[in-house]
């Protein structure tokens, strides 16, 4: 997709263009945004401005921006025409095409009509043209649905918002959007209906995701009590020029009084987004239409070239060289054949014009000049045009298959890249991210040790299992969510459009059984919310004891001084332990009935007043009791608020929803709140409600079990069902405190201090919290074991109190391992108690981090790792995420086809070991490989698959019948035209090398193009070697693609010796059959293509594998089209066709019956070594392909068996596969044995920043998959157009996981160790790596390359050119994925 | 959006035999078993055609001399050597006389062959004007650019018919005679020259210009002849229904030969005592030899044919039909003692199973 310059979209004057030029120049790197509402700063452009009309953006500054009309159509009417000709010549083929055609019309040389020749290129042309013009005219009518879709802009003449097309928004107009509405433009947030001035965003048209990101109105503009006025806003907005970071936003904005305000990426609502749990925003344009980041990121149809495309362009140019070879033998021969000939007068010489004869150097020269237009067809012109629609076919027969569909999500198996299908016949290596990919994503709580005690939920095991057996029988299971409401469709009405554009393959895998799912996904769209099975958690008893304990023990104990100091330490760990895990965490509480419809209206003044903090708060005009409280002094009450509500705005991903107190049902008001398209203005907060909050919160008690959480990671939402189970339910959230209801206790409402998110670097997420029991500052921290336990107090063995401690350490160690080996993953919490002193100390130093301007990450970063230190261990937890149906069945499948698998993940490498033996991914006697690397993502996927189990049919199945059938068909034309060309060129031995034809001109010109395209066409589209039910019981079978056993030098060599074999055949059958007889050379050329034609059919005969009605009818339909075409050619006009004029020549040829005893014959012979090589070659040697076919063959007769069984029976052939498996193997061996794995790995690299927060847990959460969709980064991409450095994904709006791209670095694995010969398997244990992973990678050859040039900045990394060269397909497999527009 | 709309799901494909690649669909499986009856039968049909095809062409009788002259070659030599770098050779006659012991079966066509005559090399197959022929006024006085350098006369007169096919047009001429009984006298054995080209070539392909005053001569004023010619085109033969380019003999040396060996037909033998055949007894041809071949290496050979259905004497196709049938039933027991082998190991794997 090409984008226009901005500056071609908005024809300017040339003296304002010239202006602009130089008013860039001197703005340098920074974009100034005006409101368009204000008046203009210069005079000049005032008269612009008016002269333009009303409606004219007369920001001077803003002149030269984009609009945010969306164009990727590449033509105008009137540019197709050159444009798409200058395009299509760009392409080598053509150049030489045309150069053949217009050598022709050189007199000297030509050999046939100069118009005739310009024939098939013209069609060529022609049909890329159409095809070309189709395309642009698809993406011209998406740009006009885009382009005309509705928004809110402030229209100045009105003073109030008018409905404008999304293409009328300009840089610096204000506009109001409403819940669920798309975002038209990257938009800087000024004004939401939200009292804390947020805004929730749903990013998943960017990347997949499904949960919600928090924006924040621009600092200064939240405190804005009355509706935003645009008229008012006078303020200059400098921020950096449009780029693709997607993770990055800079500026400042300029007030009237001078004063400057930041602005980060939390203040920018990206375009393409949509607006979540918001009634209503208002914002200011930075950046339009193309400027906008997500376009910038968008790059368009990836065109990449195949393994087997490369090979072919290789084996093209050898024809190129055999054409030259030809073209100069023929020379050579007729410059002897006229020099002998010179003297002689004989009466076929033709002198020169003036009487002179030529010289035969000069003729020489013009020979070879004639042979190569009449050997043009060599080159095959129409194998490239083939190709394509073979392809085309394929992607759609792959799109077409039932097999490949998920009917949970509605989705099918996408191909984004036309054009590599066949690479999928040829993958080595998969690399998959586990989580999300292999497994469900759907984090289930199994166990869990507190203070050194194991508690084992054995009913919980027992209740797993269960859901386990009721998944199966998925369909008889009642849907649970048949109470939902019909909710979505009417209010994503507006967008449905785009939203099916963009979001084909939405997915809801947190719902619990598929029939769910599927209701769920025709209800709504946005189920983001855990299934009974990783809600309804059976607590342990005893556990569940000591927790009731410490609630009653506190609950008496509460007024008291020190409450916590009433309980043993180990209930004191237990309490905290809970604690933790319900508020160490981003978690949002939501109602069941609205999912992510934020309930208005604050009551707290109504609830019971429970605690003596809770009185404070109530009375506190702040609603940050800092102030009132003890720590008051610590910082002024302004820089206390705004460092908070900053800090949690850095914990990014933090989704921050809140749910009051349970007044959630859905009075009409609030359904239609955000949807009713007709909204003007917000009303602040429907004050009916207030009047009546009693009511409201009896029905909201009652629907206290019905609390819905809602996480960033599910992990998260795994632990706080778990603390629920115990009665220590999360009951709500607000961005400065958290409730937690206990039963005796009551609720208890943590004022939530600070948020400090998870960061794979830290790999651990923290909370700083006032406790409000005893009023000190607690520090929860949650994250991998690895780190925590290394940040755990030191404990002197001298008192019992540390020895005891240690005791619980090393035994909280043990357990730990025990998880892993159960493959569960793991998680540490600990805990540490700041005194004021402590506190004030780091607070200090936040601060200062958080209001530096440069190096804030740096500074951030520090100060988190500052707090996180001393810790007290409380406990750990293992949670099981549940692989994916058909998993392991899968891998053993790809395993057996061959393939290495190599799982990413961030486990433990325990726990990694053991899902690995889960998934079959493992052997015993197999080794593991370790390591950390860092890497860089790169997303850009190629295909998209619904589920994991999916790839087995998509590789060894469409991959193998792709590569193939496209294989053979390109082996196909080679020989087709080889053939062809021989007949030709043998005959220049009986006629002086003079390049002269026995065959009509126009049947060697229409010969490809016409007779004998269709057949081919259709086998090359249809044909399967192998049956598919054969590929998945016999997987080997997909080694041949692996080994591209079709398609190699040898074969192609063969390949051409057989068309030289068969044009031998073909030429001296007639040739002997007609010497010395009457025939004239056009009636005899005229046999000559007959028995070619027959002879092309026989051969497509023997290379058929499957014949359907299709075929035959392709095959009958090319000889009766070749004999009507000759029959009505030559009888249309005697005079017509000089030179060879061959009126009624097919008439008389039809009418002799040497004819026919010549085709026959002649077709037979030619074709007899082939067909017998192939058959018995068949019975002696066969290859596995053909023992795969014939086990079809035989099955059916033997077995009379149902494909089941015969697809889990032991083959009759096993016996004999293996002996011949062995051989292929071995005659392999060598090249996968001294392979080094030239790979490396993208992945983005977290620089040690401390913006990457909010993900709370520590190990390896950091997957923000919500999606299961697969991505295969095929490995095809070409070096100029690798790794695309900050792709959409990475960089998804919110999302502040990823980082920079600026710090990222990128290390070669292949160098770091080679790869095992026997194993397919590698298991890559690497938190950092994994932490990364949502982003799919991308793997491939071009990236290679690069990589090559990289690794001599290694030390290790002796890496053989032909390695590089050999193992070049690999397959990169993670989750979540959307292209954004 | 109604339940039964979104029962299935908007991006289901459709579930159809050809979308999911299920067509019925024949698979043959190329081994020995398969290919074994396959080599046999097509042995045994080719055998037989290729015996069909032998004994046919063996019933074809041929008689074939060699005129070129080369020395000590017989009588032809004479004018071979006389002819020799003078154009236009004077006209030298010489015969080539023979014997039949019997008849020899009707109908007989008597072709002459040139040898070494590239007809069909590129400059010259091209070096005609096919709008000329067909009798086009414009084109008569107008050639096409190929026929240069045979466009126009030294003149400067359009030449008629133009280009270097016609103007190497084949000039000798024979007549026949036989001779019933020894020492009797020769009878001129009638050549029916008519009906020697193609049907469409004589009536459609070539065409006289419109007559001028009922004259061809008037006709073709304004043209000349061309170089190699001694006559203009109109007075090739005497017979208005075989003159100028219609003229049968002219026809058939236009359809320029495939190979650089090639036979033209020259006349048939049908007429009165020899509708059946040549009779017995002494024969001579007699040669006006015109045409020479010797300075580039060719030959000239006089062919007597008889025809059968598959045309002239061709053993070729015969034998081939026959060597490759012969391969075929040979391929065809390899196959069949693989097939046997294959077969027998084939079970033992069963048995072992």
């Amino acid at each position: 997709m090409e984008r226009e310059p901005a500056a071609a979209e908005e024809p300017a004057p040339p003296g304002r263009r010239w202006r602009w030029r130089r008013r860039r120049r001197r703005e340098g790197r920074k974009r100034t945004v005006r409101s368009n509402l204000m008046p203009p700063p210069g005079a000049e452009d005032t008269a612009a401005g008016a002269a333009k009309g009303a409606r004219r953006r007369q920001c001077g500054g803003a002149q030269h921006l984009a609009d945010n009309r969306l164009k990727t159509t590449k033509y105008t009417l009137l540019s197709f025409l050159p444009k798409n000709l200058f395009e299509q010549f760009h392409r080598v083929a053509n150049v030489y095409f045309v150069f053949i055609a217009m050598l022709n019309f050189v007199p000297a040389v030509n050999a046939f009509q100069p118009g005739l020749t310009l024939a098939p290129v013209l069609f060529i042309l022609a049909v890329t043209a159409f095809k070309d013009l189709w395309e642009d005219y698809s993406r011209h009518r998406s740009d006009h649905e885009i382009n005309h879709l509705g928004c809110l802009v402030f229209s100045r003449e009105k003073k109030q918002y008018v409905n404008r097309f999304w293409k009328e928004i300009h840089v610096g107009d204000f506009v109001r959007l409403r819940c669920n509405e798309i975002i038209p433009a990257d938009i800087l947030l000024l004004s939401s209906s939200d009292p804390d001035g947020l805004c929730h965003i749903e990013t998943a048209n960017l990347d997949g995701e499904t949960n919600l990101k928090r924006r924040q109105v621009v600092r200064g503009f939240s405190e804005h009590v009355s509706e935003f006025n645009p008229l008012t806003f006078t303020s200059v907005i400098e921020c950096e020029k449009p780029n693709n970071d997607l993770t990055r936003f800079r500026g400042c904005i300029i007030h009237d009084n001078g004063k400057k305000a930041g602005l980060y990426k939390e203040n920018l609502l990206l375009r393409g987004c949509t607006i979540r749990n918001t009634e209503a925003v208002v914002g200011i344009v930075i950046y339009a239409g193309h400027e906008t980041k997500a376009l910038l990121n968008n790059s368009g149809p990836r065109y990449k070239r195949s393994q087997l495309e490369r090979q072919m362009n290789c084996d093209v140019l050898w024809c190129v060289l055999l054409l030259v070879f030809m073209s100069l033998f023929s020379a050579i021969g007729h410059g002897l054949w006229v020099w002998r000939y010179k003297e002689k007068k004989s009466l076929f010489d033709v002198p020169e014009s003036d009487g002179s004869s030529l010289s035969p150097v000069t003729a020489a020269v013009y020979s070879f000049l004639t042979m190569i237009i009449v050997l043009q067809v060599l080159i095959p012109i129409s194998l490239y045009v083939s190709i394509e629609i073979v392809k085309v076919c394929q992607v759609y027969f792959i799109n077409q298959d039932v097999e490949l569909y998920d009917e949970e999500t509605d989705s099918q198996l996408q191909c984004r890249a036309l054009n590599i299908t066949e690479d999928l016949g040829q993958i080595q290596y998969i690399f998959s991210d586990k989580t999300g990919t292999l497994t469900e994503n759907k984090m289930v709580f199994r166990r869990c040790t507190v203070s050194g005690i194991e508690y084992s939920h054995d009913a919980n095991a027992r209740r797993l299992a269960k859901y386990q057996e009721a998944d199966s029988e998925e369909e008889e299971m009642v849907p649970r969510g048949s109470s939902l409401p019909q909710r979505g469709s009417i209010g994503s009405h507006q967008s449905v459009h785009i939203m099916h554009r963009i979001q084909s393959t939405k997915t809801h895998r947190r719902t619990g059984s598929r029939a769910e799912a599927k209701r769920a996904s025709m209800l709504s769209k946005h189920t983001a919310f855990s299934s009974p099975m990783e809600k309804d958690i059976a607590p342990d008893p005893k556990l569940f004891e000591k927790v009731s304990e410490c609630d009653r023990c506190l609950a008496v104990a509460r007024h008291q001084e020190h409450p916590l100091a009433h309980l043993s330490p180990e209930l004191s760990d237990v309490f905290d332990f809970f604690i933790a895990l319900t508020i160490c965490n981003t978690v949002v509480v939501t109602s069941p009935d609205q999912p992510r419809q934020k309930v208005r209206g604050r009551f707290e003044l109504k609830s019971p007043v429970k605690t003596i903090e809770d009185f404070l708060r109530r009375f506190t005009p702040s609603r940050l009791t800092s102030g009132s409280s003890s720590i008051g002094s610590l910082a002024t009450k302004s820089t206390h608020k705004s460092g908070s509500s900053f800090l949690s705005t850095l914990s990014n991903n933090s989704t921050l929803l809140r749910l009051e107190e349970r007044l959630g049902q859905p009075t009409p008001a609030i359904t239609s709140n955000g949807y009713s398209s007709g909204a003007e203005g917000w009303s602040p907060e429907p004050a009916a409600r207030e009047q009546e909050p009693e009511r409201e919160l009896e029905q909201a008690q009652e629907q206290e079990q019905e609390l819905r959480y809602e996480a960033e990671s599910p992990d998260e939402a795994a632990l706080v069902y778990a603390a629920r189970a115990y009665n220590c339910a999360l009951a709500d959230r607000l961005h400065d405190q958290v409730s937690v209801e206990l039963p005796h206790l009551g609720r208890l409402t943590f004022e939530l201090l600070h948020t400090l998110g998870f960061d794979s670097i830290r790999k651990r997420m923290s909370v700083v919290i006032r406790h409000p029991l005893t009023d000190e500052i607690y520090v929860y921290t949650k994250g991998a074991d690895s780190v925590i336990m290394d940040l755990l107090l030191p404990c002197s063995s001298d008192d019992a109190r540390g020895r005891h401690q240690k005791k619980i350490q090393s035994m909280t160690q043990n357990y730990l391992n025990l998880y892993a080996v159960e493959g569960l993953r793991t998680l540490c919490i600990a805990k540490r108690v700041l005194s004021k002193e402590e506190y004030a100390c780091w607070l200090q130093s936040h601060l200062e981090a958080e209001s530096s301007l440069d190096n804030r990450e740096e500074l951030l970063f520090q100060s988190a790792i500052r707090l996180e230190t001393n810790l007290h261990l409380l406990g750990a937890t293992g949670i099981e995420d549940r692989l994916q149906d058909g998993v392991p069945e899968t891998i053993t499948k790809l395993r057996q086809a061959g393939l290495q698998i190599w799982v990413l993940t961030g486990d433990k490498q325990e726990t990694a070991i053991n899902i690995a033996y889960a998934c079959k991914l493992l052997d015993h006697d197999e080794d593991i490989i370790t390591l950390n690397a860092e890497s860089r993502a790169v997303m850009a996927s190629d295909f998209a698959v619904p589920r994991f189990r999916y790839l087995q049919r998509l590789l060894i199945v469409h991959g193998h019948w792709c590569y193939s059938r496209l294989a053979n068909m390109v082996l196909y034309f080679f020989y087709k035209n080889t053939m062809f060309v021989g007949l030709l060129f043998w005959f220049q031995f009986y006629c002086g090398f003079s390049a002269s034809t026995m065959i009509d001109q126009w049947y060697l010109i229409l010969f490809n193009l016409l007779f004998s395209s269709l057949p081919q066409l259709v086998t090359g589209v249809l044909d399967k070697d192998v049956p598919a039910y054969v590929l998945l019981t016999e997987p080997q079978l997909y080694r041949s693609g692996q080994h591209m056993e079709e398609y190699r030098p040898r074969t192609f060599w063969l390949n051409m010796a057989d068309a030289a074999f068969q044009s031998l055949v073909c030429f001296f059958v007639p040739y002997l059959a007609y010497y010395d007889s009457d025939t004239d050379v056009f009636t005899w050329g005229t046999l000559i293509t007959a028995i070619a034609l027959f002879t092309f059919l026989l051969h497509l005969g023997i290379e058929t594998k499957t014949w359907t009605w299709l075929n035959w009818t392709a095959c009958g339909l090319s000889i009766l089209l070749f004999f009507t075409v000759a029959l009505i050619y030559n009888a249309s006009c005697a005079t017509c066709y000089p030179p060879s004029n061959p009126y009624w020549t097919m008439q008389i040829l039809m009418g002799d019956p040497m004819f026919y005893l010549t085709c026959l014959l002649t077709s037979v012979t030619a074709l007899l070594p082939r067909l017998f090589f192939k058959a018995l070659q068949g019975s002696l040697f066969p290859t596995q392909l053909q023992l795969g076919r014939q086990f079809t063959k035989k099955s059916p007769k033997k077995f009379n068996a149902p494909k089941e069984t015969f697809a889990q029976g032991h083959l009759p052939g096993e016996m004999r596969t293996e002996p011949a498996e062995q051989k292929s193997v071995s005659t392999s061996g060598p090249l996968s044995q001294d392979c080094t794995l030239p790979v490396s790995w993208h992945t983005q690299q977290p620089s040690c920043s401390p913006e990457a927060s909010g993900e709370p847990s520590t190990v390896d959460m950091g997957v923000p998959l919500r999606e299961d969709t697969l991505l295969a980064g095929l490995s095809s991409q070409t070096p100029g157009s690798s790794m695309p450095e900050e792709a959409v994904l990475e960089g998804c709006p919110g999302d502040s996981k990823r980082k920079p791209t600026s710090t990222s670095r990128t290390t070669l694995l292949s160098s770091i160790f080679n790869l095992p010969t026997f194993s397919s398997l590698n298991w890559i244990s690497s938190l950092s790596l994994v932490s990364r992973l949502g982003s799919v990678l991308q793997f491939s050859r071009g990236s290679l390359q690069m990589d090559k040039q990289d690794s001599e900045f290694l030390p290790s990394a002796p890496q053989p050119e032909q390695d590089l060269k050999r193992a070049d397909h690999g397959l990169l497999l993670g989750a979540s994925s959307r292209d954004c527009s | 959006m109604t339940w039964s709309a979104t029962a299935r799901g908007a991006h289901q494909p459709d579930n159809t035999a050809f979308t999911q690649q299920r067509l019925p669909a024949w698979q043959p499986l190329l081994s020995a078993g398969i290919a074994l009856p396959l080599f046999f039968c097509a042995g045994l049909a080719f055998i037989g055609l290729g015996l069909g095809l032998y004994y046919s062409s063996n019933g074809i009788k041929e008689l074939e001399y060699d005129y070129t002259g080369n020395p000590g070659t017989g009588n032809c030599s004479v004018c071979a050597q006389a002819g020799q770098g003078r154009a236009p050779p004077p006209s030298c006659s010489c015969a080539w006389c023979f014997a039949l012991p019997e008849l020899f079966q009707g109908p007989v066509y008597l072709y002459y062959e040139l040898s070494n005559f590239y007809q069909n090399n590129r400059r010259y197959g091209v070096s005609r004007d096919d709008a000329q022929l067909s009798g086009l006024p414009s084109a008569l006085h107008h050639p096409v650019n190929e026929c240069a350098p045979y466009q126009l006369s030294a003149a400067g007169l359009p030449i008629a018919p133009c280009g270097a096919i016609a103007n190497s047009l084949f000039n000798d001429s024979f007549s026949l005679w036989h001779q019933r009984q020894p020492g009797g006298p020769y009878v001129e054995v009638p050549l029916d020259r008519t009906g020697i080209a193609w049907w469409t070539d004589y009536h459609v392909k070539f065409r006289n210009p419109p007559l001028v005053n009922g004259s061809l001569a008037l006709a073709f004023q304004g043209t000349a002849p061309p170089p190699n010619w001694p006559r203009p085109v109109y007075d090739l033969s005497s017979d208005p229904n075989n003159t100028g380019f219609i003229n049968q003999d002219f026809v058939v040396w236009m359809r320029t030969a495939a190979l650089p060996t090639f036979r033209k037909l020259y006349a048939r033998i049908r007429q009165g005592n020899y509708s059946a055949g040549l009779p017995r007894g002494a024969y001579c041809v007699n040669i006006i030899y015109n045409y020479p071949v010797r300075a580039f290496g060719g030959h000239k050979r006089l062919i007597f044919s008889s025809i059968s259905w598959m045309g002239g004497k061709n053993p070729f196709l015969g034998i081939a039909y026959l060597v490759v049938g012969s391969l075929c039933i040979l391929t065809g027991f390899v196959m069949l003692v693989v097939y046997i082998r294959y077969q027998d190991q084939n079970d033992e794997d069963e048995d072992e199973q």
